[in-house]
């Protein structure tokens, strides 16, 4: 649609742009004033720090890495304390295995020393007979 | 037999003469880029700065920006073949350093990021002191107030293109050269720029 020249609307349009530019002049000027202002002023700055996506995964491996240690000394400590019982366990189970075959041992060597001692002892009666027959012998 | 020994010996003796002479011209070299540097700095660095503000309506922010911007432009300085003006090297590097710090900023959700950008009405209340009346600088901080509404609400390479044309004063053919745009882009993206500003003017936003 093409405005008229001389027309209201050519008019509206005229001092529309007119605001504008006005604003704009004002908003320019604005922004120059109030940048110059705040050059001349003596700042500390401080340094931006950027978080980076690599600095997040470093600090997420440091972390599971610390973890991962923390978890494996842990088990280490606890499997070698089960070692160290099994171990106890089976010297405790192999004393009391030895202890046993000693004492079974001790057993059989008392219980052989007594059937010894019974038939040291049954002996002379067993040959009673032997030793008359020596003796009927001897007499014819 | 002696001919050549005499020029052994010369050559012994030019050496360490050439080599002082070479450092010499590398350290008067390095002086005077130094010095071009600084002055390239003293030149720039307002306008530099007053772009960064205006972007980011934080002061402290565009400060940093502007001592990166320079940083940089310090470390790439012997790269800087002179095919563009050194202003236009320079904005693009600014250019640049901003779009990292917002992209940055947006990945650090979670942390609290400290943000000293001024409202638009705080930032509307800088006008130069001229010859007005009072109700003239009131219209005129309104205005300026309604701009800065609507520059907020501009897309990041909207707003970058409408600040380098109308508060730095750079032809289209600048604005494209900064932006790497062409020069049918700017001009798309100013003219959507002022539609808005001028729907805010007449308050139909």
């Amino acid at each position: 649609m093409r405005v008229q020249i001389g027309s209201p609307d050519e008019k509206h349009n005229q001092a529309a742009d007119a605001v504008l530019d006005e604003a704009l002049k004002n908003f320019q000027s604005s922004v120059h004033a109030w940048s110059e202002a705040e050059f001349g002023k003596p700042r500390t700055v401080s340094a931006v720090h950027y978080t980076s996506w690599r600095v997040v995964t470093g600090w997420a491996l440091g972390c599971v890495l610390a973890a991962g240690s923390v978890t494996g000394g842990l088990y280490e400590r606890h499997h070698r304390q089960e070692v160290a019982r099994i171990a106890v366990a089976a010297e405790a189970a192999r004393q009391q295995k030895l202890a046993d075959e000693q004492r079974a041992l001790k057993e059989n060597e008392d219980l052989l020393a007594q059937v010894d001692s019974d038939v040291s002892r049954q002996v002379p009666s067993a040959m009673e007979p032997l030793a008359q027959l020596m003796d009927v012998d001897e007499a014819q | 037999m002696r001919a050549s020994t005499q020029v052994m010996a010369a050559g012994i003796i030019l050496e360490p003469i050439e080599s002082a002479t070479a450092s010499a011209t590398a350290g008067r070299v390095r002086e005077v880029a130094a010095q071009e540097f600084s002055s390239i700095v003293q030149t720039h660095r307002p306008q530099i700065f007053r772009f960064l503000l205006a972007s980011t309506r934080d002061v402290d922010l565009a400060e940093t920006l502007t001592q990166e911007c320079f940083l940089k432009a310090h470390r790439n300085w012997d790269r800087f073949r002179g095919e563009s003006s050194a202003m236009t090297w320079l904005m693009r590097i600014a250019i640049n350093l901003q779009k990292d710090h917002w992209r940055n900023r947006r990945l650090q959700f979670w942390r609290h990021t400290q943000n000293n950008a001024v409202d638009a009405g705080e930032a509307s209340e800088w006008l130069p002191s001229g010859e007005r009346s009072v109700e003239q600088q009131m219209m005129a901080r309104e205005q300026v107030q309604q701009v800065w509404k609507a520059v907020e609400g501009l897309s990041a390479r909207q707003k970058t293109v409408f600040l380098l044309r109308y508060v730095e004063d750079m032809e289209l053919k600048e604005v494209a050269q900064v932006t790497g745009l062409n020069e049918g882009t700017v001009k798309a993206h100013l003219s959507r720029a002022l539609a808005k500003v001028r729907a805010e003017l007449r308050g139909t936003r």
